[in-house]
Order: structure tokens, then sequence, then C-alpha cells
């Protein structure tokens, strides 16, 4: 059976059914509400599992699933070398959300991320401590910013209402997603001219580690035709 | 494998074990052949002094574990611990010598190892900086025998003088020096300076029109609610600083390309020399840098390194992990791809300064890659 991995509620398992179904594959839970199991019609020897959008990752890494609906940034952000695990195999043109680096909008002297390098300079000499940038997305921010040649800041954890960080005085600025502009300004934040980190929006990707044997390989043959994807691009 | 060890198969039991352990005693008894005392740092270093002095980045390269008593790494290097031992316990002048494992993060599919031993040596004194530059380079060489090398040198002192001798203010000079070991955001920076300068004021026009109409705190009002530690009184200090840099003169093309040349010199220590020369003239504080280099070329000769068997590159230490701020070497496997640089050192004089609080001590040293060596001494993998 090919494994097919599909957020277990919200939006974007309604979203993920609508999708799938306008293509001629209709996804169902089987069961009650509280059974993570699911059916697929329309394609045979597709296994539909019910997950959290975060634990879809990790189940692609190690090979639990063939496919999966997530989001783009929490591949980026949990499997390094994403590309050599998972391919793409289509942008669902849903959940759209922005990575992004924001600071109090007040700060008219902060447009780029050279700004920000030289505020943190001025600010660490003032305070005693590095500028702190409040995110979840610890991976993806660390690299965007060495790629940018960002001294001394310090990243914070922030797992939820990272906005409100500055506020609290528990960060200088944030990196965050953001699918609208209005939360940022509701805590009077403003986006860097230069600070998208990723665009990101639900994929369906399909993770090279997994068993691929015969039945899984004509399964993915069958759902691709069904859903009109090319090959995806090999591993490199 | 369980037993494989970083560029050595099998090397963790039996035969294979017991020829790295004479090849390390090999080392360290040529590490300490001057007399350098023997030193054994903890291998758990409090992580918040590995990031105030290397920055986030260093979470990428080090482990980092966590109990009640608060969050350490595991040493990715021996630098900052001998500096602290040596704060702590150490008399000058010192010649410290060590051998243990060190740990980095690798991502996923890389090959480099993530535990590998470094046997090293370590001199903190002050008075003649080629002299003890020199003996570092001698005796990292000596522990090295007759393994197939080539040695690479670098200098930043002649990169942070060719800074301090631009015509230009106080404000670039020390962003420039900031930036030094990142080479992305200095590029950028001296663009911005130089050929960027018209378009960086033209980007922030309104802010600095407002600063030249008195109306800065207006503007930041403007802004938005002044929420968070950093506050209207900061931004308006760096606004000030935007203008003052707006009406800085450019960087002179000459400039860019003389730091760029700087930068760029590549060849044996002896024709960088002539190379540095030319570009020192009329620069004071450059040539005076040049005075050093050449001065430390006489005492590698008098401890019969030849530098016309150098190689010299100008860029050479500027993206490593450590914080060197002079001379800098490393010995290259010769034919093979696959081994990491078998010995690397430097100057660290500035390391020393943060780490002490402002006191300082002059400091110079190298590591060896014990595995890597033998890697290379007995061939294969």
């Amino acid at each position: 059976m090919l494994k097919l991995g599909v957020p277990s509620k919200g939006r974007l398992q309604e979203e993920t059914i609508r999708w799938f179904g306008a293509r001629g594959v209709r996804l169902a839970r089987t069961g009650g509400d509280r059974e993570y199991r699911g059916s697929v019609a329309g394609v045979a020897g597709v296994e539909l599992v019910l997950l959290s959008a975060g634990e879809i990752p990790g189940e692609l890494l190690s090979g639990r699933l063939h496919l999966g609906v997530t989001g783009q940034d929490l591949i980026r952000e949990r499997l390094p070398r994403w590309q050599d695990r998972v391919a793409e195999l289509a942008p669902m043109g849903f959940g759209r959300a922005d990575l992004i680096v924001a600071v109090p909008g007040f700060w008219i002297d902060v447009r780029d991320m050279g700004d920000l390098d030289a505020a943190a300079g001025a600010f660490r000499a003032r305070h005693g401590h590095r500028l702190r940038v409040a995110t979840k997305y610890h991976h993806l921010v660390r690299s965007f910013f060495e790629r940018h040649g960002i001294a001394d800041y310090q990243l914070v954890d922030s797992q939820g209402a990272t906005e409100g960080a500055v506020k609290n005085l528990t960060a200088e600025a944030i990196a965050d997603i953001t699918s609208t502009g209005s939360t940022l300004r509701d805590n009077h934040l403003r986006v860097l001219d230069d600070g998208l980190i990723l665009r990101s929006e639900a994929t369906l990707f399909l993770a090279r580690g997994a068993a691929w044997d015969a039945a899984a390989e004509a399964a993915l043959a069958a759902l691709r035709d069904r859903l009109g994807l090319a090959e995806p691009a090999a591993a490199g | 494998m369980v037993s494989d060890r970083a560029y050595l198969k099998g090397a963790r039991i039996g035969a294979p074990l017991g020829r790295l352990e004479a090849e390390v005693a090999r080392v360290m008894a040529a590490l300490s052949a001057t007399g350098a005392i023997r030193v054994e740092p903890e291998v758990l270093q409090p992580a918040d002094v590995l990031l105030d002095l290397y920055g986030e980045d260093i979470r990428a390269r080090a482990f980092t574990v966590r109990d009640e008593m608060g969050e350490m790494m595991l040493r990715p290097d021996f630098t900052v611990p001998i500096v602290r031992l040596h704060m702590d316990a150490g008399a000058e002048p010192a010649r410290y010598v060590y051998c243990g494992p060190v740990w980095r993060r690798q991502d996923a599919g890389s090959d480099r190892p993530r535990e590998y031993l470094q046997a090293g040596f370590e001199i903190f004194e002050a008075g003649d900086a080629a002299a003890q530059d020199a003996e570092a380079l001698a005796v990292i060489c000596g522990a090295l025998g007759d393994a197939p090398v080539r040695i690479v040198t670098g200098d930043l002192g002649l990169v942070l003088a060719a800074i301090d001798a631009l015509a230009t203010s106080a404000a670039r000079k020390a962003a420039l020096r900031r930036h030094v070991w990142r080479p992305a955001r200095f590029h950028a920076l001296l663009h911005r300076y130089g050929e960027g300068h018209a378009a960086a004021a033209a980007a922030r026009a309104e802010v600095l029109a407002a600063e030249a109409a008195g109306r800065t705190r207006a503007l930041i009002a403007v802004g938005g609610v002044a929420v968070g530690l950093r506050d209207a009184d900061e931004v308006a200090a760096r606004v000030a600083r935007l203008a003052a840099e707006a009406e800085t003169e450019p960087l002179g093309r000459d400039d860019v390309d003389r730091l760029e040349a700087v930068l760029g010199v590549e060849g044996s220590a002896t024709a960088a020399l002539a190379d540095l020369r030319r570009l020192a003239r009329g620069l004071p504080r450059l040539d005076a840098a040049v005075d050093r280099y050449a001065r430390r070329l006489e005492a590698l000769a008098a401890r019969g390194i030849e530098p016309e068997a150098l190689r010299f590159e100008g860029s050479f230490g500027r993206t490593t992990l450590e914080y060197y701020d002079g001379f800098v070497f490393g010995a290259l496997p010769v034919g093979r791809d696959d081994l990491p640089p078998i010995a690397t050192g430097g100057r660290y004089d500035a390391l020393t300064r943060v780490l002490g609080q402002g006191q300082g001590i002059p400091a110079v040293g190298g590591i060896v890659r014990p595995e890597a060596l033998m890697a290379l001494r007995e061939g294969g993998c």
C-alpha cells in the first residue's frame, strides 16, 4: 500500500480534501471523528493516514509515509538537506504563509537586514546583550541571518504569539509566519524590505526514503496520472 | 561502523588504535619539545561564553546540552577553553600542550566527522610577536614530521591595517573591522560606502530629510507606537549616524581597489612581501603591518622555515570559526582531497581581550588533527 499523510484537522485538512476531490480523488475519514484512518476512492492501493501537520515532515523523513501534505516552511525547518529526502510533487495553492523578519514600525532607521545588523551592534554596546529575535523557525532564521552576515543577535524561542514578543520585552525583533499583515500592524511591527526568508504553501511531498516496492510504485503512477503530475526531479 | 573514527577505519580497537596512540604520543612529544606544560580543559563549556564570542552561528556548529544548572556546549575547539583556563590559573609567559576530542554538529548527509581529536600548542606571551608566530608554526610543522603537506599562510593583521589606512570616517572603519570575518556583509558595506553611497542615501531620503529639518522625533512618532527595549533615543541616535554617513565622502575607487588587492594577494610568502610593499606605498599604517609581516618572514627563516616555500593568501583565515586577528596558517594535505587541513593555527590577541574583559595577553598557537595526519601518512582511507 502507498501511505498518504494528510493533516488531521482544520482548514488545512478541508483544503486538502477539496484539492484532491477537484482532481477526482475522494479522501474520507473512516469510522468516527476520533479515528485517524481514512479511505481513498478513485485510485487503488492508496491508504490515507491522518496526522497533525507538524508530524508529517518527520513521518516523511522516516519513510513511514510515501506521500504527505504539509507546509514548505515545516519541511525546510525540520529537514536539513530536505531536497535529498523529499521531492515536491505539487504545490497546492493554499496554506500560503511567508516567513518574514519584522521590527517595530517606529524604528525608522531600520529598513533592511544591513540596518538590523548595525542596530544590533549599537544595541549590544548599550544594553550589554545581543539583540533578541523571537522565532520558532530557528534553523531557517539562523541560516538566513548567516547568509546576510548579521552579527550581535540571538534567537529566543517562541512557540506561539510571537508577534507579542516585542511588546512583552522578550525580544527586539521577530521572525515568524504571516499570512496577512494585520497581526503585525496590530503589534506595531513592520516587515524589513529584504526580510522575506521563505514563501510557503501547502505542498504534496514524496518521501525518497520510503519503501518503494512495486505496489507503492504502481499506486503512485496511478495517483500521479489522476492528479496530472509530472515525474519528481531526481535527488541532487 | 562503530569502530570507525574520524578519517580512520577501525581505529577504536586493536592494532589500528595502537598505531593512532603511537601517532598521538609522537605528536605530543614534538609539541612539548620546547617545554610547554600539559593542560586538560573541560569538555563542557558555558554556552553563553561561546555565544557571546561567536554569535548565534555557533549553534549550528557546536552541540548544546542542558540541565538544571544551565546551557552548556561540547567544546567545538580548544581555543576558548584554553584561554579561559589560562585566565583562571595560568602564569605568564605560558606555553601549553593538550590533546583530546572536539565535537562539531554536521548537516544531514555530511561526511565530516562529528567527533575528532585535536592536539595543540599555544603560546601566551607579550613581546616579540614575530618570533612567537614563527615558533608556533615551527612547533606545529615539527609535529607533522615528513607528512606530505603544503603550508598556506595569511595575515589578518594586514587586512585590519588596510581598513585602518582608509582615508574615511572612524565609524566606517569600525563597521568594516566588525565584519572582517563575515565576507558577505564586509563586501556589502564596502559597496555601500563606495559605489552604492548615493543609492543608499536615496533609499533613506525621507529619514535624512527629517533629520536635516530637525523632525526626526516627529517621524519616529509617525512610525508607530514605541514598543520594546530599543527605544526612540536609540533610533534617533542611529538616524544621526545615518545622516553623518550620508554626508561622509564616498570611498574612492582606488581605496576600495587597494583593500581588495590586499585581500587578493596570492603567491609565495616572499613574492607577497613585494606586492604588499607596493600596495602600502604612502600608507604608513599599512606599511607598519607589512614591516611586521617582513619581520615574521625573517623569524621563520631563522627557524628553518624557508619563506619562499610558504604560500601566502590575503584572504586566508577569514571564514574560519576562530577569531584570528594576525598571522594565520594551515597545513593542507597533498593529494588527499578527502582530508581536512592536517593542522591550522594563528594569532588571536583580540579574543583574549574579549574573554579577559579588556585584560588581554598576546596569544598564538595551532592544532594538529592526529587522525587525519595518520590517514595521510598511512595512505588509503
